[in-house]
């Protein structure tokens, strides 16, 4: 089992749940973070005080695949949030050690669904 | 003092210095048409610093009017709205951990500047000269006994009390102003010293000077000085008791480049609506009657305002900013520009003409602008929502603009401003700043020392950290979960 991190612009989110949902990946966790890369923040100006390096909002998906759908699961993120402009974002994938389903106490590659 | 020449254009835009410029020029291109229409002014014309200034006014035995009185009820929920609104205006601004402070202080200044108005403000401020004039006698009018309902104020057609509460209103916003400059880092038992003592101590005299009757040293009002609805008594006033008090207090933590940005700039913008809406009721209402002259005040209000709007907005448009990329115009300046505006016309609302206006709002947002942005800094005191950029200099650029502009019938016998010929109002207008500034610096100055002798003026340093919000009012504005 794998565990996926993404952290993509924000007005791609729709988009890469589209793309999702089409290869049946339906487990998926959204919050807004904050954060930048090299290319860093957009400079913001309050009364002529510049604001430089301030960090830019963006999106995290957490997705628990196993492991025959993570190829999947890489390809609907990136098909879905790649714009090919600087800031797209990164995907981190992870080995996930199990998994349980709080409702029935199922574990492992069955929970996961 | 005030220096056109630090503010150095850019790369201008095309068009926008056109608009600069037109705004600039058009009221001195356009000063012909700023004559008072003969006849029109009635009773008015004798009126020098209008609403508060009638005690000294003498007309014949009034009654109290239906209209004005309607008039003047509006007019004084109308101001009372504006505390609220600035209230917003400034919560917008901090940052997320202060906001409640910030709503907190200005509501306590509705309540607080309230009672004590009623017990002897009012009675301080317009009752008769005292110590020479330097302050109206407090058993005048102390628990407002003598002032009636159903008997007009000397000089008005509406009732003692609706004049006491309209004036109330005055007496609220001025101390809320300054809470600007210190705001995020004041202990909350220091600030309700403080506003107490200062409103008592600051507000009632000078207002008393400008608008209470006063005669011989302190008789700036008596003297012809034109302060309309409260350019020095308010903005100056505030103005520079939040310069001194944020000096005194230091620079919060951090500033100026690790403090965040505004949170919350929409509120900043619902607050500066409801600004320039309620002072609708500040400067219209300051005529004390539904006049010609109430109407000129709400019209050049709201000319002013657009003005300076509109030029800080292009000015920073026009003016490079960050890393050589063009300028961009901001919601926050434009709104701050309008507030600024609003401060300038203030004195000037019932002497000016529309076209006056437009030369006061561009001047207010030009001055500001470059006080606010550029002196600021380099001085380095952390005027934290720039109370003295905006409503000092706008306050002292405003009073001044009235000895400029104001119109042939009012100002000294009538012979109007610098623009009418009389450049004695400028003179004039100087020295009621002039005892503005150094009574309310020093007078500020001294009591913040004894507040802090006595309450200790800044919160702890982990307090100022984890918020005001929190550690002096045990609540916060946002919960994070539901």
């Amino acid at each position: 089992m794998k565990y996926i991190i993404a952290v993509i612009q924000p007005d791609r989110l729709n988009e890469v749940l589209q793309e999702l949902y089409k290869r049946d990946v339906h487990l998926v966790t959204v919050t807004q973070v904050m954060g930048h890369g090299r290319q860093k923040g957009q400079a913001q100006v309050y009364r002529g005080h510049k604001e430089v390096g301030l960090l830019l909002r963006k999106v995290k998906l957490e997705i628990a695949v196993n492991d025959e759908y993570l190829q999947l699961t890489l390809e609907a993120i990136a098909m879905g949030a790649r714009t090919e402009q600087i800031g797209d974002g990164k995907v981190f994938v992870l080995e996930l050690q199990d998994v349980m389903r709080i409702r029935t106490g199922e574990t492992g590659g069955m929970a996961i669904g | 003092m005030l220096r056109r020449s630090g503010w150095v254009p850019g790369m201008p835009g095309a068009g926008l210095w056109l608009w600069v410029l037109v705004l600039g020029l058009m009221p001195t291109l356009a000063m012909a048409q700023d004559t008072a229409p003969s006849g029109a002014e009635g009773a008015n014309a004798e009126v020098i610093t209008a609403a508060a200034d009638v005690v000294a006014v003498v007309e014949e035995a009034g009654t109290i009017n239906t209209g004005d009185t309607a008039w003047m009820l509006v007019a004084s929920a109308l101001v009372l709205l504006m505390t609220p609104g600035l209230a917003f205006f400034y919560g917008g601004l901090v940052r997320r951990k202060n906001i409640l402070s910030v709503l907190m202080q200005c509501f306590v200044c509705m309540g607080l500047v309230t009672v004590l108005w009623a017990l002897v403000g009012f009675s301080l401020a317009f009752g008769s000269d005292t110590l020479g004039g330097f302050i109206g006698n407090p058993a005048d009018f102390l628990f407002l006994n003598g002032v009636e309902f159903d008997k007009p104020w000397p000089g008005l057609t509406i009732s003692g009390q609706l004049f006491m509460i309209f004036q109330c209103m005055f007496a609220v916003i001025t101390p809320a102003l300054i809470i600007g400059a210190f705001a995020e880092r004041m202990k909350f038992s220091a600030f309700c010293a403080f506003t107490a003592a200062w409103v008592l101590i600051v507000y009632c005299p000078v207002a008393h000077w400008v608008w209470g009757g006063a005669e011989g040293f302190f008789g700036l009002g008596a003297d012809g000085a034109l302060d309309f609805a409260g350019g020095t008594v308010i903005h100056v006033n505030a103005g520079i008791a939040a310069l001194v008090a944020c000096i005194m207090l230091g620079k919060r933590q951090g500033y100026p480049d690790g403090i965040s940005p505004p949170h919350q700039l929409p509120f900043a913008v619902l607050g500066a609506g409801l600004l320039w809406f309620g002072w609708f009721g500040f400067n219209a209402g300051s005529a004390g009657a539904a006049t010609d002259q109430a109407v000129r005040a709400f019209v050049v209000t709201h000319i002013a305002t657009a003005a300076a709007a509109m030029t800080w907005a292009a000015i920073e448009w026009v003016l490079p900013t960050v890393n050589g990329h063009g300028g961009r115009p901001t919601m926050l300046g434009t709104i701050t520009g309008a507030v600024a505006g609003l401060v300038a016309i203030t004195p000037a609302s019932g002497f000016v003409g529309p076209m006056g206006a437009l030369g006061v709002g561009f001047g207010a947002s030009v001055l500001s602008y470059v006080f606010v942005a550029k002196v600021k800094p380099l001085a380095g005191y952390d005027d934290s929502l720039d109370v003295f950029g905006v409503h000092g200099v706008s306050g002292l650029w405003g009073a001044i603009a009235a000895g400029i502009w104001a119109v042939p019938g009012y100002g000294i016998d009538g012979a109007g401003g610098l623009l009418a010929g009389n450049p004695v109002q400028v003179v004039i207008q100087l020295k009621a700043i002039l005892y503005t500034v150094v009574y309310s610096a020093v007078v500020s100055m001294v009591l913040l020392k004894v507040v802090d002798v006595i309450f200790g003026l800044r919160a702890e340093q982990h307090e100022e950290r984890v918020g005001l919000d929190l550690t002096e009012h045990a609540e916060v504005a946002y919960t994070v979960l539901d």
